[in-house]
Formats: structure tokens, C-alpha cells, sequence
């Protein structure tokens, strides 16, 4: 009997799956193209990768990353630094271009196709992850929070007073004698600080005409293709054996080492994974927002990603999913556009925009009260959220401390 | 990192003059850190909870401590023996209030969830400290605000060997070693120190020796957040602007100070915030104050990674 539930479940789950992706993919065709919403909801796709990523390091493998922003910023400069006339004096001034087409590919500076870069950002944020990752390694769950913490300041502070770094120098006097690799000019520094760089370019894919901020159409097909891959990727890993043994180490970490899952490995391929997909829709945003600016890579931001995942359930990737695009809309549509004159119609004198980050805030607490499990929650995470073994996981913590002290 | 500076002012202009300033400025602004600090490290050694909310607590005494110089009508004008009166009953006030705001805190966002896994009240706790800061910045708006400079907090008082000791420094210092000394004693030697000692030990154990640990509980968040009101009205009166993003940097300084001196531990605590005063001093001012926050952090993390119990070891239930 129960079987036969099951499978009907399992039929329903992916007729609703197959009907998400179909609404996902005509709804561009009811809008018009420059529209606000079409622009919304390229920014709500990028957020949903974003989220997704988290997911797997603090959904899956129960590692609180409250530094998720550094990512971001990692994938978004790897935009900036490859796309974009930020480096104008590298190769003596007549720049880099590789597989760029347009008016990118006269402009000085360094221009590389961005299904390129994206592979670039990928690598940079998953070497920064397992960088980020390693310190951790040892640490109880609170203490990750705050180095994680740490790390995403660390990488805001940097961005903001990159321009200050210079890098030109040491890169042409190490890496710029090598074959292949060109020289950045003597003046390059690492960012251009508070002020940004901008333009960047837009991307630029095989077969289609380059892409333009007038029409965003393509940018939300490139932004819903990084969503489904970033889907296939979280539903495969949640089910894969890596998966499991995430699970294991967030449900109880001494069951999980004495069953033989390497620790060391199974939380760094979560930070690396994790930090791969946030890096991918920072290189996306990069060109999308058409700059690479240090006032994006606040803590702030890591607590919006963080309130997505906690609102649509911690390890629950259709529960991310609509969380994201939930908080996303209630950030660039609701709160600018349709309640932000509210207090001032209740006589009180201020806009709702100022007060944003109280409501991420007040969501939070909200959730965590009322229901900690999220929206769509994960099943196992229901049970544990409503005081089932919630006694054994926290006496688990005390244990670990207590081994590693012996 | 203050020898090596010492004995570059050594060589280069034969005097220690300098360093002397920095570490006198640490320590000043070191005794704030230093008592919000003991906040941090007194819940965490009984709730083990990073009470992310407390930075924000220390911001919003700050600005009590503000209105309050406006309630009172305290200014510039003030005749001494008035000033010192109504600077004591802004003390009053702000540490009552911020007291007060942190136990609320606990009994709506902590205390529902004390059964739940660890990482839920910490998460309530990041949505707190939000909160409170768009409450700061709906209270006196989203940039610096100047503070009537009561005390000349940068006036000199006295020299020391070239080292100048401002009112400011003096405040700071002055107010700070009584409110330290005044906690310890408590924690050793009143009964509801004692209650909260067994509970830090092992809240199970306390609950039936009689003890009503929520109760212990809530005042610890209390003379937490007292401490924190505190260090708001001297921060106030020292720094002379206040601001809505001040409890952001300070409870992350805070709470790496804890965890320098050992989390549990008071007397590590204060250390820590010394500590951690000079270093950002002397990186203010030999390095750039724009890569202060990003020493900060990266000492954070090195604590963390080198010595995660602290310089003088924890007090905490899971080091006994």
C-alpha cells in the first residue's frame, strides 16, 4: 500500500517538476522584454543558483557559512578582471581577446568569451572554498559561522581597498615571463576600490547576437539554463553517496566518522561545491549589473542568501528554490515598488527600503520560531526541527569536543 | 606585532614615544571592547550561544545614552558636580535599558528554541541583530552622528613620560575597573553568581540542585547587556559620533576578544579586548585605518585556527 503511495508521490512530484520548468520557460513570452519584471527575474534566477549553492553547504552538509558573499565576489571579479577594460594596459595595450565577438573585441583590456570565464569562476571560487573551508575543518558549528564570517569581510574590505594593491609589477616580473601568459601593465592593481569596474562585458555565446541590457530576454534563458544545471547538480549530489554522507555529518558527526565517512573531504567537497555555484551566478551577475563593485559584497548580502535558504527549508532544493524567488521579488519588487510608501500612509516617517534588512531579519526569526523547518521542508530536517532526536544532535557537539580534547 | 614596532621607534628615532600612544589609545578603546566582551563570553559560557544581537545591543546604548544627554539636558555648558551627576544617571539608564533589551531579546528569540539544534538561535540572532540596526538607522538615520563632547574626551589631563592621558582615556579606564571588579565579585561570590556558575557547569545538574535555571539564564543576558549599555554611553562620550553600523564591527571585535581570552572566561575577556584595542590601534595607525577591519578579521581567524580555547583556556562546560 505504502508503495503504491509512494510511486503516485514520485509521479505527482515530477509532473509538477516537468510543469515548473515549462512555466519557467514561456513565462519570458508574456512580458515584454525590457520590462522591470523580465529584469527581476533574471536577478531572481541568478539568486536561486546562489541559494542553491548555499544550500549544499548549509542545507546538506549543516556547515552555517554567514560569509556566502565572498563567493559572489570571487565569481563576480573573475568577471570584471577577464571581461572588461579594467586591465587596458595588459599586452602593451592592445589587450586580450579570446573568442570574443563585437565591439568587445577592439576594446583594450582583457576579453575572454564567458562561457570561459564562468569555467573560471568556477575554479577560483572552488580553490577560495576549500581555502575558506580548511580553517573550519576543526571548529565547532558556531565558530564556522563566525569564520566564515570573517572571510566574507576579509574579501569585502580587500575588493574595497583593492585599488591600493598593486599586483601589476610582481605579475609582470613572475608570471608575465612566461609563454602564453601576457603582461598586466605596471600601474594594475587588484580592484578599482569603492569605485568599480564598469562597463563589463556583456556576455557573448556562440550563435546568438551579443547580448544587450535593453533586452533581457536571453540573459533570463542563460540565467534559467544556470538554474536547471545547478538543479540536476543539487538533486544528483543530494541523492549521490557524497550526499549521504553530508547528511550523516550534519545529523550526528561521530556516528558519521566511526561509520567511515572521511570528515576532512566530505565537508571540503561541500564548501568547494557550495562555493563553485555561488561563484557561477557572480560571474553572471558581474555582466549582468554591468559592474564589479565593493558595496555589493556586504555582509548584508550573505544574510539575504542565508534568508532564502532558511525560508524555503534548510536542505530542501525545491523549498530553496521557491525561497529565493520569494525573498528576490519581495527585495527588487515588493518593498521598492509596491509597499514602499506604506509606513508614510500610516503617518510614520520613513520608506520601507530603508528598513529592508529588518525584514530579512524579522524573517528569520519569524521562521526560525514558527516554523524551522521552512517553507517545503526536507523530511528529515521536519522530524529533527520538531524535537525528535533534536536532544541527540546537541549532545553530539559536546561529544566531538570532548574527543577531540582526550 | 607592538615589539616589533617598539623596536623600529627605537631605531629610528631612539624614543617609544609613539608606541606608548598607540598602546594607551588600544587600551582606552580596548576597556569598550573589553565590556562587551564579557557579555558575549558570559552567555556563551551558560546558553553556548553566539549572541550575534549583543554588538547591536552596545549600538542601541549608545544611542540611549544620546537621547539621554537630551532628556537630562546635558551640554557643553553643564557646571561640573550637575555633569557628573547626570552622567552617572545616563549610566544608569543606558545599562538598565540594554539590559533590559537583551533579556527580551533571549525570552522571544533564544528561549523558545533552547531544545532546538544549536544553529536555530543563532540564526534568530543574526535576524535580531538586524533588526536593531535598521532600528538605529530609523532612530538617528543611516550616517555618523556627533555626540556633544561632555567630558573634552581628547582635553589633556596629564603627561606621562610624552604619553598624553586624555579625559577620554580616563573615562574609559575609570569606568571600566569598577564595572569589572564589581562582576567578578558578583560572579564569585553572590548566590545568583553561584547559580550561574552551576549552570555554565552543567544546567541539568543545577536544575536539581534547585536551582531555576531560566531564571539564571535571564539575568545573564541582563548584567550582559548591562555591561554592553555600559560600554555605549563610554564609547559615546570617548568617540564623540555614534552610528548605526558601530555594534556591527564592535561585536565582532567583542567577540574575537572572547574568544582570545578563552570563552567563559572574564577575566580573558577583558584581556582580549586590550589586547585586541592595540592591535587596531597600532594598525590604525602605522598601517591605515581602512585595513584595520581586515587585520581584525584576519586575527580572528587566526585565533580560531591557532588556539579555538583561547589564550588563557575556557571555562565552558565542554572544557571541564
Amino acid at each position: 500500500m505504502s508503495s503504491v503511495l509512494e510511486r503516485a508521490r514520485r509521479i505527482d512530484q515530477r509532473f509538477l517538476v516537468a510543469a515548473a520548468i515549462l512555466f519557467a520557460v514561456l513565462l519570458p513570452f508574456f512580458f515584454d522584454s525590457g520590462s522591470p519584471f523580465m529584469d527581476d527575474a533574471v536577478l531572481a534566477l541568478a539568486y536561486v543558483v546562489m541559494a542553491l549553492g548555499l544550500n549544499v553547504i548549509v542545507g546538506f552538509a549543516g556547515l552555517l557559512d554567514l560569509g556566502y558573499v565572498a563567493f559572489f565576489a570571487i565569481g563576480a571579479f573573475t568577471m570584471g578582471w577577464l571581461g572588461s577594460t579594467f586591465y587596458s594596459e595588459s599586452n602593451g595595450g592592445d589587450g586580450i581577446h579570446i573568442l570574443v565577438t563585437g565591439a568587445a573585441s577592439n576594446l583594450p583590456g582583457i576579453h575572454i568569451n564567458f562561457l570561459l570565464v564562468l569555467v573560471a569562476a568556477v575554479v577560483f571560487t572552488t580553490i577560495a572554498g576549500v581555502i575558506i573551508g580548511l580553517p573550519t575543518l576543526r571548529l565547532r558549528g558556531d565558530y564556522i559561522a563566525i569564520v566564515t564570517l570573517a572571510f566574507g569581510e576579509i574579501i569585502g574590505q580587500v575588493a574595497a581597498n583593492g585599488d591600493q594593491i598593486k599586483i601589476g609589477p610582481i605579475w609582470d616580473a613572475t608570471l608575465g615571463k612566461l609563454p602564453l601568459i601576457p603582461d598586466l601593465g605596471s600601474s594594475a592593481t587588484l580592484t578599482r576600490g569603492k569605485l568599480g569596474i564598469s562597463p563589463v562585458d556583456k556576455i557573448d555565446l556562440p550563435f546568438m547576437d551579443p547580448f544587450t541590457s535593453l533586452n533581457s530576454r536571453p540573459w533570463y534563458f542563460v540565467a534559467l539554463g544556470l538554474v536547471l544545471l545547478v538543479l540536476f547538480v543539487n538533486v544528483r549530489l543530494r541523492d549521490s553517496r557524497l550526499g549521504r554522507a553530508w547528511l550523516a555529518l550534519r545529523e550526528d558527526e561521530v556516528a558519521a566518522i566511526s561509520m567511515g565517512i572521511p570528515t576532512v573531504k566530505t565537508k571540503l567537497m561541500a564548501y568547494g561545491t557550495g562555493a563553485a555555484l555561488g561563484g557561477m551566478s557572480g560571474a553572471f551577475l558581474g555582466s549582468f549589473l554591468n559592474t564589479v563593485n565593493a558595496s555589493q559584497f556586504e555582509f548584508l548580502f550573505s544574510i539575504f542568501i542565508l534568508a532564502m535558504v532558511i525560508l524555503g527549508g534548510l536542505g530542501s532544493v525545491w523549498g530553496v528554490v521557491i525561497g529565493a524567488i520569494l525573498l528576490s521579488y519581495v527585495n527588487s519588487w515588493l518593498i521598492p515598488d509596491v509597499l514602499n510608501g506604506l509606513p508614510g500612509q500610516l503617518g510614520l516617517d520613513f520608506d520601507l527600503t530603508q528598513v529592508s534588512f529588518a525584514i530579512f531579519g524579522f524573517i528569520l526569526v519569524i521562521v526560525m520560531i514558527l516554523r524551522p523547518e521552512g517553507l517545503i521542508p526536507e523530511r528529515s530536517r521536519k522530524q529533527e526541527m520538531h524535537g525528535i532526536g533534536a536532544g541527540d544532535t546537541a549532545g553530539a557537539g559536546t561529544d566531538v569536543e570532548l574527543g577531540e580534547a582526550g | 606585532m607592538p615589539v616589533a614596532f617598539a623596536i623600529h621607534d627605537l631605531s629610528a628615532d631612539g624614543s617609544l614615544v609613539r608606541i606608548g600612544n598607540n598602546l594607551k589609545d588600544g587600551i582606552s578603546n580596548g576597556a569598550i571592547w573589553a565590556l562587551v566582551a564579557l557579555g558575549y563570553t558570559m552567555v556563551y559560557g551558560i546558553v553556548e550561544l553566539i549572541n550575534f544581537a549583543h554588538g547591536e545591543v552596545f549600538m542601541i546604548g549608545s544611542f540611549i545614552a544620546f537621547a539621554a544627554f537630551g532628556w537630562l539636558g546635558l551640554d557643553l555648558t553643564t557646571a561640573i558636580p550637575l555633569l557628573i551627576l547626570g552622567l552617572a544617571l545616563t549610566l544608569l539608564i543606558s545599562a538598565i535599558a540594554s539590559g533590559a533589551l537583551n533579556g527580551m531579546i533571549e525570552k522571544v528569540g533564544y528561549r523558545p528554541l533552547r531544545d532546538a539544534p544549536k544553529l536555530a538561535p543563532l540564526i534568530t540572532a543574526v535576524g535580531f541583530s538586524f533588526i536593531l540596526q535598521n532600528v538605529g538607522v530609523l532612530w538617528l538615520g543611516g550616517s555618523q552622528v556627533s555626540v556633544p563632547d561632555l567630558i573634552g574626551s581628547q582635553n589633556l589631563l596629564f603627561e606621562v613620560g610624552g604619553i598624553d592621558i586624555t579625559n577620554g582615556d580616563a573615562l574609559s579606564i575609570l569606568t571600566t575597573i569598577p564595572l569589572v571588579l564589581g562582576l567578578t565579585l558578583f560572579i564569585d561570590r553572590a548566590r545568583m553568581g553561584k547559580a550561574m556558575r552551576a549552570t555554565a557547569q552543567d544546567p541539568d545538574a543545577a536544575r536539581l540542585m534547585g536551582i531555576d535555571v531560566d531564571k539564571t539564564i535571564s539575568a545573564t543576558f541582563l548584567i550582559g547587556g548591562v555591561m554592553a549599555g555600559a560600554a555605549g554611553l563610554i564609547y559615546a562620550l570617548y568617540q564623540t559620533t555614534i552610528w548605526f553600523h558601530q555594534g556591527f564591527e564592535a561585536g565582532l571585535i567583542a567577540f574575537t576578544a572572547a574568544v582570545m581570552g578563552g570563552i567563559g572566561n572574564l577575566r580573558g575577556a577583558v584581556v582580549g579586548g586590550l589586547i585586541i584595542g592595540c592591535i587596531q590601534q597600532i594598525s590604525d595607525n602605522r598601517i591605515g585605518p581602512e585595513w584595520t577591519p581586515v587585520i581584525v578579521f584576519a586575527f580572528l581567524v587566526l585565533v580560531m585556527l591557532v588556539r579555538p580555547r583561547g589564550l588563557l583556556g575556557e571555562e565552558t562546560r565542554q572544557a571541564g
